[in-house]
């Protein structure tokens, strides 16, 4: 090959603006940081916000050019579109809901919206990969900026003891995905996915079964690790107890949608052909995720563990999409991530309000009188509740509807019986914290409750208005996402 | 715009005007509250007019646009003879029990009055959406509101009440939401008529292992409402912990909620099924009829003796519907509303005695009859017309039940007679231990009789109970044209007939009745 052709024309350069803006503006941060005086921290916020917003708009642009880029590494579909923006709105909730918290923890640094930046352009560089390696790169970039800000608040143990286990093991696991990716170029000479199918869908080029299967298995450890899948889920509960309440919102919605971005395009892409054989891990995993995580939710009186656990309960919904697999499960899986999006950094959102400094307010009892001393706050985490629950009218009821039905669409009617029975067991630790609000008798806990800084009020009221309008209009995003299921095979 | 989407849509929109009335108000939110719903109830009196004259074929004040459009779901609602009085009945309520309410709910009224409106629009949604998704989102959403008002305003087990309630419901209704979808990826559509039509033209066919895994994974999400025994736990507890409108609403109206979806989707949806399940639901009818009696007798607390029975008039409207006969399901629709004027009635009856006395055990009134003759003397008609006296409400609908029980069965009619025999006992009793008898102590002599407020809240029910018991014809055409029709529909695709279906128009049996 020539090598003009190595050159990037500048319409890749396009494709790639989002993740382009969003290291400029990181590493611009960074550079301000050391000019700008104490008193001008919050235009490090601006700044970091106006980055997540362009590239918003920079994510239109590069899907009104489309196509593959840099020599086919990367691919700007619909569905790379929808988990872009999604990422960068999840940026942009939770940069509103950290702006107060670091005030009030004196830890207002630019490092922090710098950390976020560039955990959300690894995360563009993910969903919009189209080969194994660009997979690997970026998430490690979004994974070791994760790190860092899991322990962000380097003088509270906490945050250390949290940070440790993540980065311990999640880079244990990213392991398995390296091994895996190994593998798989060993098998069938190629780390593009495309290729990869083409591979094994050819009698005869295509590896021996048991080599594929293994580096299937393999890769799924890594992923199912990142989207804490059964039996790969033993760190969330500690890291989303232990880091900075919106870090932990971050972490429990950002890396998580760009993992399960990447798992169902590789899965559905590269490893299609091998259906019949991951499907029933698939099916065994969905159910061990949904059980684990609903029932260990039952016990919780930490508030952010409680939230933890419910996380692995919907990433075990997620995953009977995955194991629909078709063109209405993906769809499905898209749209319940961006209904997941709206109600779970929401309830991080009152959370971190809540908590107070040094997070000392944590446990479910603490709330109890909210529902008196705050109605608006009470209120509004109740919806992201009842949405959490699956009640009709709010986000989530309409994402459970998509996947129990792309679930029984293909014919999974057993994985559907055990997934809603699941979610009435969840119905009772939601309602629990509903109970505390309302119906206990107010303690010490809530009575000095402040009002709500202006950031956060953005990121509730938005959740909230997203978790609404979801549940009421769920054609807004769905329409889009059965659009752009259909992977490019 | 229809007369139906102004009555459907005019809670919701007093729900939002009720959030923004200022807080510290009382007065002004009692007002807002009482307004909305009693408008609200004067609208709805205009959905009887096509009725008045006529008996329209299909389905009145029908909406039909597309709401989400992957997959088709549909805005669809409409009125017939069987959603008609429903609607009536919760509208009529709504402003009764804002009524009740007015000075029994001391704390966050504004919330109160707002989830009670809420529960109105809930309510009314369930009996009108034609599109089973509609359905399942209003049948969803009438449960939150009933959660919070049982949870914050009821008596001391409230928490546990209201969770219970919540998880009995939402894990019952699950399955059937999984049915829904099971129907739809069959069928291709949620809407209710396509739905009939497609199963009398044969277009849509279920093998009999489909039929029956959906018709009970509808039925136990409707069972669990109605409550039939053994699903009834929740019953009890939900209405002694509520607060009296909380009780009124869940005893008058979402209890009908279950009787309405089983005539609605269970028979003409899967009457193979229906009628091969038929024997064993009605032993469960009669169990509850019985059983529920029983309990009735020896409770000592008033709430918990209504809300047995409760049980024990819902078994007759299972056995009715079940009995696959025009009498039975005439009767059975009529006891539904009788059952909602009554034990409505009857739970604000025992309100009014405990803002007085603040107990509910029956040990602790007597001598009531002295200090306050009016109430004693409602309380009289609204025990008679539950124990189902001639010439009030209950004893139509108990009549043709019987009735229609007898023709499929005459074991049937007997056992469920007993229930008839207890339930005079029970009440009776319970009366006479109230009212009369000497008073336990001298709190009694100060018992104020009933105010001007509360004449106008139980004043209406006093009304339709002697109406609608002596003038069934205003209420039973519609109902009795409506009845048919499912019956014709569950007879589609069964091959087999249990029972003979006498053709004797309902109106001559009553006529002979009387």
């Amino acid at each position: 090959m020539p090598l003009a052709n190595f050159i990037p024309s500048g319409a890749d350069y396009l494709r790639y603006l989002p993740e382009i803006i969003l290291s400029i503006a990181g590493t611009l941060i960074m550079f301000l940081e050391a000019f700008l005086g104490e008193r001008r921290k919050p235009v490090l916020a601006w700044i970091a916000g106006l980055a997540m917003a362009a590239a918003i708009w920079g994510s239109i642009v590069a899907f009104a050019i489309g196509g593959f880029g840099f020599q086919n590494m990367v691919i700007v579909d619909g569905f790379a579109t929808f988990f872009r923006i999604l990422v960068l709105v999840v940026g942009l909730l939770t940069i509103f809901a950290s702006v107060q918290y670091l005030d009030r923890e004196k830890a207002n640094a630019g490092e922090y919206y710098a950390l976020i930046l560039f955990s959300i352009a690894g995360q563009c560089v993910m969903v919009s990969a189209n080969e194994l390696i660009i997979i690997f790169i970026g998430l490690e970039i979004s994974s070791i900026s994760s790190y860092i800000l899991a322990g962000y608040l380097r003088d509270d143990r906490r945050n250390n003891e949290s940070a440790l286990k993540y980065f311990l093991l999640g880079s244990f696991a990213t392991a398995f995905l390296l091994y895996g990716i190994a593998w798989v170029y060993g098998a069938t000479a190629t780390t593009n996915l495309a290729e990869i199918r083409r591979t094994l869908m050819s009698p005869e080029i295509a590896p021996s079964v048991v080599l594929v299967a293994t580096a299937a298995a393999l890769m799924f450890v890594g992923f199912a690790f990142k989207v804490s899948a059964a039996p790969f889920q033993i760190w969330a509960p500690d890291v989303y107890q232990g880091a900075p309440a919106p870090v932990s919102a971050f972490m429990s919605v950002g890396p998580k949608a760009a993992a399960f971005a990447v798992l169902i395009r590789v899965f559905t892409t590269a490893f299609g052909p091998i259906a019949n054989r991951w499907e029933t891990f698939m099916w065994g995993t969905a159910i061990a995720t949904m059980v684990v995580g609903n029932f260990a939710a039952l016990t919780q009186t930490n508030i952010k563990r409680l939230l933890a656990y419910s996380s692995i309960a919907h990433a075990g919904y997620v995953l009977v999409a995955i194991t629909a697999h078709s063109d209405i499960g993906n769809a499905a899986a898209m749209f319940y991530l961006a209904a997941y999006v709206f109600m779970q950094i929401g309830s991080f959102a009152v959370v971190t309000y809540f908590a107070r400094q040094g997070e000392r307010y944590v446990n479910v009892d603490d709330l109890a009188g909210l529902g008196a001393r705050q109605p608006m706050v009470a209120a509004m985490m109740s919806i992201f509740l009842l949405s959490l629950i699956g009640v009709p009218l709010t986000a989530g009821f309409f994402g459970k509807f998509y996947i129990f039905k792309a679930a029984l669409d293909s014919n999974l009617i057993w994985l559907t019986i055990i997934g809603v029975l699941n979610s009435a067991v969840a119905a009772y630790y939601y309602l629990r914290i509903i109970v505390v609000m309302y119906m206990r008798d107010p303690v010490d806990a809530s009575e000095n409750v402040g009002p709500v800084s202006p950031g956060l009020k953005i990121t509730i009221l938005a959740s909230a208005l997203g978790t609404i309008i979801l549940g009421v209009m769920p054609s807004l995003v769905l329409d889009f996402a059965g659009r752009s299921a259909s992977l490019v095979k | 715009m229809t007369l139906l989407n102004a009555v459907l849509f005019l809670p919701l929109i007093g729900f939002l005007i009720l959030l923004l009335v200022p807080r510290g108000n009382p007065g002004m939110t009692r007002m807002v509250a009482l307004a909305i719903s009693v408008i609200v109830f004067l609208l709805s009196l205009g959905l009887v007019a096509p009725y008045w004259f006529a008996q329209p074929t299909g389905f009145t004040f029908v909406t039909d646009t597309p709401w989400i459009s992957t997959p088709p779901i549909r805005y669809h609602v409409g009125l017939d003879g069987l959603s008609l009085w429903l609607v009536l009945l919760t509208t009529l309520l709504t402003p009764v029990c804002v009524l009740i309410s007015w000075n029994s709910i001391d704390k966050r009224i504004k919330e109160f009055f707002a989830f009670l409106i809420l529960l109105e629009f809930g309510l009314i949604g369930v009996f009108v959406a034609l599109d089973l998704f509609l359905f399942y989102v209003f049948w969803e959403v009438s449960l939150v509101p009933m959660y919070f008002l049982i949870g914050i305003w009821g008596h001391e087990r409230r928490i546990y009440a209201a969770v219970k309630f919540f998880l009995y419901t939402m894990a019952a209704s699950v399955l059937m939401l999984a049915a829904m979808i099971y129907l739809y990826n069959r069928a291709g559509t949620f809407d209710y008529g396509t739905l009939l039509s497609m199963l009398s033209s044969g277009r849509l066919s279920l093998t009999w292992e489909e039929q029956i895994l959906l018709f009970l994974a509808f039925f136990v999400a409707f069972a669990v409402k109605v409550p039939l025994f053994p699903l009834h736990t929740w019953l009890p507890d939900a209405h002694v912990e509520a607060p009296t409108a909380g009780s009124v609403m869940l005893a008058s109206v979402m209890l009908k909620m279950g009787c309405y979806g089983l005539i609605r989707f269970c028979l003409p949806l899967f009457p193979s099924a229906a009628r091969s399940c038929a024997n064993w639901i009605i032993v469960l009818a009669i169990i509850g009829i019985i059983y529920g009696a029983l309990v009735a007798m020896v409770q000592p607390n008033l709430k918990k003796l209504v809300a047995y029975s409760s049980v024990s008039h819902l078994g007759f409207v299972v056995l009715g519907i079940f009995s696959f006969t025009q009498q039975g399901m005439d009767g059975a629709v009529y006891q539904m509303l009788s059952h909602g004027i009554s034990t409505g009635a009857l739970f604000i009856m025992v309100g009014f005695l405990y803002y007085r006395r603040h107990s509910l055990e029956i040990a602790d009134f007597g001598g009531v009859a002295t200090p306050a003759p009016h109430l004693s003397t409602v309380f009289l008609i609204t025990t008679l017309a539950s124990v189902g006296l001639p010439l009030l409400n209950n004893f139509v609908g108990e009549f043709l039940v019987l009735q229609g029980a007898a023709m499929a069965n005459f074991n049937w009619a007997i056992f469920a007679a007993v229930g008839v025999i207890l339930s005079a006992v029970y009440m009776l009793w319970m009366y006479q231990r109230v009212i009369f008898g000497k008073a336990t102590d001298d709190l009694s002599h100060h018992m104020p009789d009933l105010n001007g407020r509360e004449w106008l809240a139980v004043a209406p029910l006093l009304v339709l109970m002697v109406w609608m018991g002596s003038f069934t014809q205003t209420f039973m055409p519609p109902i009795s044209a409506q009845s048919s029709k499912i019956l014709e529909h569950s007879r589609v695709g069964v091959d087999f007939r249990v029972f003979s279906h006498p053709t004797a128009r309902t109106q001559e049996t009553i006529r002979a009745a009387r």
